[in-house]
């Protein structure tokens, strides 16, 4: 080797070394104490803002529908800002796209971690996707809150102590709706369509807890991203079943609306909440059948659906919660439909800002775990969460409704159960009302 | 085996002096990596960690198709190989030390590539091409076929359990610099490898297949075996890069080796410079670190989400453009001319070494 290679090799070294230190970075600030004012007592919060972050499916399969969670989320926390904050602080939210991807959910999840250092992750949707960062989420120490997913799996406080759920879980969901199918539809044929994961899978472990076996004449399974689902049509208009229990995503259940119309079936359906907003539905009816070059009124199509919620109906503007995210959606995104993801996205979003106000003045992560556990949360669900510090499933049941002319229209008392074999049971506890700013703890 | 012929019997191995040049590089690159790993933040040890393992399958192309002259639209599905053989060891026999893992991924996707290879040898051109784009397309959904859903998790793909740094290291050690350590490590080996492959006779074979297959095998070189080695190596590299991902990511789905992969590894290639594998190396720090780059800027500029959505790509393909016409040899190719020009004119090539 020539004197001048080493040389040029020298040199390369060298210049590499001298970039590295000039980008090297130097953060952390001091602790946080308990003194009066403000402090950057976490990473991710300063003396006047908390940076939150999340992964949704702004394109992709899902996101029809899901893609306005994030910004009605958004909105939200800006109608906060706007009033003064949660102790004085702004809620700065950073959700990016993975598509409903788990390997860019990985991506994003790392980078908001790492990079942008985010307080907690808040909404993180999708049971295929956050199941992948759970476990880097929780070994990083970084609070997971109210995912959008009803899996059984975020409730494992032991495993994974900075998970926590938010909607009713699946098994509880399937429960409820394989009891209303058990009681209308005794000994009638009935099908399942589920997408072909935990999402479908703790479905149908609710359903199968009260619709007897012998009545259920197909089952058919689909993945997201794949919508040809002509062959499990076919297998469950085969069947001729009464009723077909769906646990699928928006897209899916429109689509097989559209299978069946093709197929000549018309039983009744019975669909998981998180399948079956109306608007949603419609939507994605007119213009998948506008694709194929027909012309649909989709919400004939829906007409008779019979699903569930946890949160109060849209229609009912007499409620104060409704009224209060009303009023947001016209100020801050009048562009989006006012429908259930809106909803979703503020209660939500309501839930996190009086988790934070309870974390204290100058909030740590342990301590906004700490006040999710103790409990007492309260807000616009019609069931209370179960939040403690042996459970992280959010909420606790669910309330039966009918899709008319477009709106779910409630039916019967909100019921409540459990993800094993504990009865259904009818609450009767009264509803908590909006506090009259808009603003948890004030 | 055919005698040697005398023609290129000269350097029938690695000329001594190549070999300690190679190794100089490789231990300078280890130096600079490990000085780079320390002295950055975790999210810039992830990155440093993905671009190790994207060069290392775009140098296992570059060897391809810029010296055997074999075009593969399926270096995605060899990354996939390799990840799901990483997972299934790592889930299955956790006890298992990663090294030994990763040698197994190449090893099965080294297997794989044979097979691939064979069929291969017999295509050319754009038949090729379309042959590697098929397997490209098919392979991944392999994953949801009925009867290995179970196995292989459907199109949720598999959790890989974190493979944690040695406790040696300190327990407050990050982990993402560990798992740039690796990644990095992995990639100093494979190119001190593939440069020595490339200025060896297995080098000379590929290149004298590619330039003209008649007078290779008048020469004596086996035009079809050296296709096909050209396929294993290809396909080891993207078994490496393959597992480093699993290990990486903590996952292994189908999402991850989706058709783009495999064109964005070809695009890295030409970007860099065909044949090169610093230029690999280049191409890769592009591909990881543009979307990084237009992300922030379309956030700084407050654009609207269909633009920011596919503001990377445009960038990326205005960077591929660009390059092709003005500079056909790619990065290192623009970067050799640079250094020609600041030299002054050409002067003889002197014969060193002591």
């Amino acid at each position: 080797m020539t004197a001048r290679t080493i040389l040029r090799v020298g040199a390369t070294v060298a210049a590499l070394a001298l970039a590295a230190s000039a980008c090297g970075s130097s953060d952390n600030s001091g602790s946080g104490g308990n003194s009066g004012a403000n402090t950057a007592s976490a990473p991710g919060v300063t003396a006047d803002t908390v940076t939150i972050g999340s992964h949704q499916p702004l394109t992709g399969p899902a996101a029809p529908g899901y893609s306005e969670i994030a910004p009605a989320a958004r909105a939200y926390f800006d109608y906060i800002n706007a009033n003064g904050g949660i102790n004085g602080r702004k809620i700065e939210y950073k959700y990016l796209d993975d598509a409903y991807n788990p390997t860019q959910t990985v991506t994003v999840t790392k980078q908001l971690v790492l990079q942008d250092k985010v307080f907690a992750m808040f909404s993180g949707l999708g049971t295929p996707t956050h199941t992948k960062v759970v476990d880097f989420l929780n070994s990083s120490r970084v609070p997971d809150l109210l995912v959008s997913s009803g899996c059984q799996c975020w409730d494992q406080p032991k495993e994974h102590p900075y998970t926590f759920g938010y909607q009713p879980d699946y098994v509880v969901e399937g429960k409820v709706l394989g009891q209303y199918v058990k009681l209308n539809f005794a000994g009638k044929k009935v099908a399942y369509f589920y997408q072909d994961d935990d999402f479908g899978s703790d479905g149908v472990k609710g359903l199968d807890k009260y619709i007897p076996g012998a009545d259920v004449v197909s089952r058919q399974k689909y993945t997201p991203g794949n919508t040809d689902i002509a062959p499990q049509v076919g297998a469950i208009a085969q069947a001729k079943p009464d009723v077909v229990v769906l646990f699928t995503i928006p897209a899916y259940t429109a689509l097989f609306r559209l299978g069946e119309l093709k197929a000549g079936i018309s039983p009744t359906m019975v669909v998981s909440n998180v399948g079956s907003d109306p608007i949603t539905l419609s939507g994605l009816l007119e213009s998948f059948a506008k694709q194929a070059g027909a012309s649909v009124k989709g919400n004939d199509l829906i007409e008779g659906i019979v699903s569930d919620s946890y949160l109060p109906s849209l229609g009912d503007a007499s409620n104060s919660w409704i009224a209060l995210f009303k009023k947001v959606h016209d100020t801050y995104v009048p562009k989006l439909p006012f429908d259930g993801n809106v909803l979703f996205g503020m209660a939500q979003a309501y839930t996190f800002a009086q988790a934070l106000q309870a974390a204290g003045k100058n909030p740590t992560r342990q301590g906004i775990v700490d006040a999710l556990e103790k409990g007492g949360l309260t807000g616009p669900g019609l069931t209370p969460f179960r939040f403690s510090k042996d459970s992280h499933a959010g909420y606790t049941g669910v309330q039966l409704a009918v899709i008319q002319k477009g709106a779910g229209v409630p039916q019967g008392q909100p019921q409540v159960t459990d993800d094993g074999d504990g009865a259904i049971t009818p609450i009767t506890a009264s509803p908590v009302q909006a506090p009259a700013n808009g603003i948890p703890g004030s | 085996m055919a005698p040697e012929p005398d023609v290129i019997a000269p350097g029938r191995r690695v000329r001594w002096s190549t070999l300690r040049r190679h190794l100089a590089w490789t231990v300078a690159g280890a130096l600079a990596l490990y000085l780079l790993t320390i002295s950055v933040d975790q999210y810039r040890n992830l990155q440093i960690a993905t671009i190790a393992y994207t060069a290392i399958a775009a140098a296992g192309l570059t060897v391809l198709t810029g010296s055997s002259g074999q075009i593969s639209l399926g270096q995605g599905a060899f990354m996939a190989v390799g990840a799901y053989t990483t997972a299934l060891l790592l889930i299955h026999r956790e006890d298992w030390p990663l090294g030994l893992v990763l040698i197994l991924s190449v090893l099965a996707t080294a297997a794989v590539g044979a097979l691939v290879g064979a069929a291969a040898a017999r295509l050319r051109g754009p038949y090729l091409a379309g042959a590697t784009l098929a397997f490209a397309v098919g392979l991944p959904a392999l994953a949801d076929y009925r009867g290995l859903r179970d196995q292989l998790g459907g199109g949720n793909g598999l959790t890989v359990p974190t493979k944690p740094p040695p406790l040696r290291l300190g327990e407050t050690f990050p982990l993402e610099r560990w798992q740039a350590w690796i990644c990095g490590l992995c990639l100093v080996i494979t190119l001190l490898l593939l440069a020595n492959l490339q200025s060896g006779r297995a080098g000379r074979h590929l290149r004298a297949v590619r330039d003209d297959e008649v007078a290779a095998s008048l020469a004596g070189v086996s035009v079809a075996r050296t296709q096909i080695l050209a396929f294993v190596i290809s396909a080891a590299c993207a078994g490496l890069a393959g597992g480093l991902l699993a290990f990486v990511n903590s996952l292994a789905a189908p999402g991850a080796f989706q058709l783009t992969v495999s064109f964005q590894l070809l695009a890295v290639v030409v970007i860099g410079g065909l044949g090169s594998l610093a230029g690999a190396v280049y191409g890769s720090i592009l591909l990881v670190l543009l979307p990084t780059w237009s992300a922030d800027l379309a956030q700084r500029l407050d654009l609207s989400r269909n633009i920011y959505a596919n503001l990377p790509l445009a960038i990326y393909g205005v960077v591929l453009v660009v390059v092709i016409l003005g500079f056909p040899q790619g990065l290192q190719g623009a970067l050799l001319r640079l250094v020609r020009l600041l030299r002054g004119p050409l002067r003889p090539p002197t014969i060193t070494g002591r």
